[in-house]
């Protein structure tokens, strides 16, 4: 824990988050793409995802975080993906299996990561705001 | 079936030491070595999906739990009613016992399911799906629709949090 939560940690935790924060996102990546033949999926790999934005918030602060992820292209991509999974679910008729083994993990991951990063981020300003106005 | 034994007693020891602890972050600790047990058992139970699953959504509760709430002062309310609480609390186990024993009573042993629909998901699933994880096969293919719901649940989730939490709108009345 900081003692500064706007500006973040020290410096060895912001240079060891530089070097780890893509292998990171790349492995949300790999279990999501790969979940139907090695053990993870859409949701697992999503919160890792998402793992990997609370990691950069952790260390450089809640504006470096946000900067990466604007809060209108958040909203567009959770909806879209929403809308393309109830999209899918609609149009390919009952009772025929249909190739859904990228997309479904895709859109699963889209919605969870950047929501689960949202709540995360909702709750810690929650509680400043709380802990301001005391 | 020793290891499940040995998890279980230590994930009761870590929820009753996360239960009666005084300090808050000791109590959130104890927490997630609870998770971590859960995670180890679904492992011991062959379950590696649930048990990355486990893994990874209880890092991110624990930071959200130490990130958001450790410096709130909980309050714990023991004085009123008391005699209502504890009369209730009795009522409500007593039904919980009987309602569960007479439906544990109906349930198969454990590692012994009912095959029927599962069997045709099992041998039909990779054939079908072209996936070798069974698991991802029935829940991105056969069970779509249940994904979907998860994922429904999820959003709304995000929607509450976010109408909550928005910026737009949090003007004082005079």
């Amino acid at each position: 824990m900081g003692t500064n939560s706007e500006k973040g940690m020290g410096v060895i935790v912001k240079t060891v988050t530089k070097l780890t924060l893509g292998f990171i996102l790349l492995y949300g990546i790999y279990i999501t793409l790969s979940g139907h033949i090695s053990p993870g999926g859409g949701f697992a790999g999503g919160v890792i995802i998402a793992l990997s934005f609370v990691h950069v918030m952790l260390a450089f602060g809640k504006d470096a975080a946000l900067k990466r992820l604007r809060p209108p292209g958040l909203r567009l991509v959770i909806s879209g993906a929403a809308l393309v999974f109830l999209a899918m679910a609609i149009i390919v008729p009952q009772g025929r299996v249909f190739d859904s083994e990228v997309i479904v993990p895709l859109c699963e991951a889209a919605i969870v990561g950047p929501g689960l990063f949202v709540i995360f981020v909702a709750l810690v300003l929650l509680s400043k705001a709380d802990k301001d106005s005391e | 079936m020793l290891e499940i034994h040995l998890i279980l007693f230590f994930m009761i020891a870590a929820a009753i030491i996360a239960v009666e602890v005084k300090d808050l972050l000791s109590s959130i600790i104890a927490v997630g070595a609870v998770g971590i047990g859960l995670s180890m058992a679904f492992l011991v139970l062959k379950a590696p999906d649930l048990a990355i699953m486990q893994l990874v959504v209880e890092i991110l509760s624990l930071i959200i739990l130490i990130r958001a709430t450790i410096r709130k002062d909980l309050p714990f309310s023991a004085s009123g009613r008391w005699a209502f609480n504890t009369g209730a609390t009795v009522v409500f186990f007593a039904v919980f016992l009987v309602c569960a024993y007479m439906a544990l009573k109906g349930l198969r042993a454990f590692g012994d399911p009912l095959m029927r629909v599962s069997q045709a998901y099992l041998a039909e699933g990779p054939a079908k799906t072209r996936a070798l994880n069974i698991v991802s096969a029935i829940t991105s293919n056969f069970r779509v629709i249940d994904t979907l719901g998860e994922g429904v649940a999820l959003f709304t989730a995000i929607i509450g949090i976010l109408a909550v939490a928005r910026k737009v709108g949090h003007k004082k009345k005079k």
